[in-house]
């Protein structure tokens, strides 16, 4: 295709625009978004996880965690014959380089979690935050107002699961947004993308033609801590009971 | 990580809720109970403790004007917090202390007061000079009026509001009980006691600061202190603190006895980084001690010198032993992880906004401002004043 000196006066403005949209990532961004049109969730898939650590650096690096803080990480559960109720847990560093090996001989079982905010559908964090700067958005992602946020924390007691902290400069609540600069273009999270095997695949429940359908009714699927009853919408394939 | 030990979630090796959380249930308490042995006095007609009602009353305003400033300083944007006042979320039982704290403050405490010492500031407005008088002028809200039946209106209106303070009190602990009590993710915290126990605790740390208050102005007063008030007060404080005592102890067995997945996890935790602050100051030094020697004072006759220094050490104790409850509910409630895996630590700064050194200014500032309501309103009767007032 030959574009001609006019064709290209006309395509760069608009590229222009539509590249601002890509690099700021809010909904009214995206205007061909309809947010009622999804529910969105994620599907981890633990047999398929290697530990490499790949999920928590590219969320570290798209969406620029602090050090030391962590919206996804990723933990090693050593759990022996003899400790099923109290397994050896270990994340260094969130798992963001991987883990030490495993010494030959070891005995029992080594699997890895990753670990994200859940986005629950009953959440427990917007529950308690006094004045509603963190919510579900219609879409079904739990996600913070960082303009309004006192920085009280009160949300951060409430998660069951640890995915919260107040930045450390920002003084605001922050946690996994599920990328929602990216799912609300229509691409997947950068730890999904990042996955070599694919043990995390974003899912939009309101799809009827996403995978996540035919996984759950064929998979043996839990949710961390049900007993919490917060309808988390991070699904696990394979999560062993020991598992907190 | 220094500080760690076992596996906790990465996101809690730094703790948020601070030291002056730990003071925020502490100076609200002290407020609900002052109230409530003010209103002893007032509903219940419990003659003997009147000449602790009005101290009680301005230590019950003192406190309750410093109790959200550890809140606000704990915000990570503190000028953002008139918004739990204009945008309130209604299912956050924090969005509800706006509105709980004014209407104590306004509609109950400071209402009260006013009705309470309505005579005095009117005789003040016109016996006294210069910046005072416009002082005690603006206090008087334009109202003059002290006749005796005047006064009488105003002494039927205080009951009623003193009636309906009590329930507010009740409501402004027992809510800050339930911002804890109601966390289903934290079992240290998540207990449906946890509100009544925060109520009773509150009630004797408020006694025990009123006695004490009593005690030492009355001695800087150079008067002789009285002993009939001292014992009712005292023997208050020995069966809400039984009651308060009861109520922890039946948290604590069922905890030991149910067991549950948390429980190996919240023992170690009572045994390790908690020992001193529970075991020792809140349990042993706080609350056991006190309560023999006040049992004591309940069963033995004991002479005056004996009895007051066995008030003012159970006192002390009792309210060092609340704070101490405050800090192991706090703190201790942010020590384990929710993975029940491993514990954090608390490292305590010194000067920063939520310091040592901002917690101790805290505390001494409901003190200060008690010494300046003590001289604005004073809580004993005023020889001079009633003379004026039967001059007139």
């Amino acid at each position: 295709m030959n574009i001609s000196r006019r064709h290209l006066m006309i395509l760069l403005p608009a590229a222009a625009v539509a590249w601002k949209h890509v690099l700021a990532g809010t909904p009214a961004d995206s205007p061909n978004y309809q947010m009622s049109e999804h529910w969105w969730g994620m599907l981890i898939d633990i047999p398929k996880c290697i530990g490499c650590g790949n999920c928590v650096r590219a969320c570290q690096t798209e969406n620029d965690v602090p050090d030391g803080f962590f919206r996804t990480w990723v933990e090693r559960y050593h759990r022996s014959d003899w400790h099923l109720e109290n397994p050896e847990v270990i994340s260094p560093d969130g798992g963001k380089e991987g883990f030490p090996e495993v010494q030959a001989g070891e005995e029992g079982m080594f699997f890895f979690v990753p670990k994200m905010c859940n986005h629950c559908a009953d959440s427990p964090c917007t529950q308690v935050c006094p004045v509603g700067a963190t919510f579900i958005a219609p879409d079904g992602v739990v996600l913070i107002d960082p303009e309004y946020c006192l920085g009280c924390a009160y949300c951060v007691q409430a998660c069951p699961y640890g995915c919260r902290y107040i930045h450390p400069t920002k003084k605001v609540a922050d946690k996994c947004t599920l990328c929602y600069h990216r799912i609300t273009k229509g691409l997947t999270t950068a730890c999904c993308e990042a996955c070599p095997t694919g043990a995390r695949q974003l899912a939009d429940l309101k799809n009827p033609n996403d995978p996540i359908h035919e996984f759950l009714k064929t998979h043996t699927v839990q949710v961390l801590k049900p007993q919490m009853a917060t309808g988390a919408k991070a699904f696990y394939n394979g999560l062993d009971g020991s598992v907190r | 990580m220094s500080g760690v030990e076992g596996y906790i979630y990465p996101n809690e090796v730094t703790l948020y809720w601070s030291v002056l959380i730990v003071l925020y249930p502490f100076i609200t308490g002290l407020v609900a109970g002052a109230f409530i042995l003010a209103s002893l006095e007032r509903v219940f007609s419990v003659e003997a403790v009147k000449p602790t009602y009005r101290l009680a009353l301005l230590t019950a305003l003192a406190f309750l004007l410093v109790a959200p400033l550890p809140l606000v300083l704990h915000l990570g944007h503190p000028f953002r917090s008139p918004e739990m006042y204009f945008t309130p979320h209604d299912t956050s039982a924090m969005a509800m202390f706006g509105y709980v704290y004014m209407w104590y403050l306004m509609a109950v405490l400071v209402f009260e007061i006013w009705l309470d010492y309505r005579r005095e500031i009117v005789l003040l407005s016109q016996t006294s000079k210069g910046l005072l008088r416009l002082i005690y002028k603006v206090m008087t809200l334009g109202s003059s009026n002290v006749s005796a039946r005047s006064l009488h209106i105003d002494d039927k209106v205080g009951w009623i509001v003193t009636l309906v303070g009590i329930p507010s009190a009740f409501l402004l602990h027992g809510y800050v009980g339930f911002i804890f009590g109601s966390l289903k993710a934290n079992p240290w915290w998540s207990s449906p006691l946890m509100p009544v126990i925060f109520i009773f605790s509150a009630m004797v740390s408020g006694i025990a600061a009123v006695m004490l208050l009593y005690m030492a102005t009355t001695k800087l007063r150079g008067l002789k202190i009285d002993m009939r008030c001292v014992d009712k007060v005292a023997m208050y404080m020995f069966y809400i603190f039984l009651i308060d005592f009861s109520l922890e102890m039946l948290d604590l067995v069922h905890r030991v006895y149910e067991a549950d997945e948390s429980f190996r996890s919240l023992n170690f935790l009572v045994h390790t980084k908690l020992y001193f602050s529970q075991i020792v100051v809140q349990i042993c030094l706080g609350t056991i001690v006190p309560l023999v020697l006040l049992f004591l004072t309940q069963v033995v006759k004991l002479g005056e010198m004996a009895r007051k220094r066995i008030y003012i050490l159970s006192g002390s104790l009792a309210l060092i032993g609340v704070l101490a409850m405050r800090w192991n509910v706090v703190i201790g409630g942010q020590l384990f992880s929710k993975s029940f895996l491993g514990y954090t630590t608390y490292k305590m700064a010194l000067v920063t906004r939520e310091g040592l050194l901002a917690a101790i200014g805290l505390t001494i500032l409901p003190l200060l401002f008690l010494w300046a309501l003590v001289k604005l309103l004073p809580p004993w009767p005023d020889k001079s004043l009633h003379e004026a007032a039967t001059g007139d």
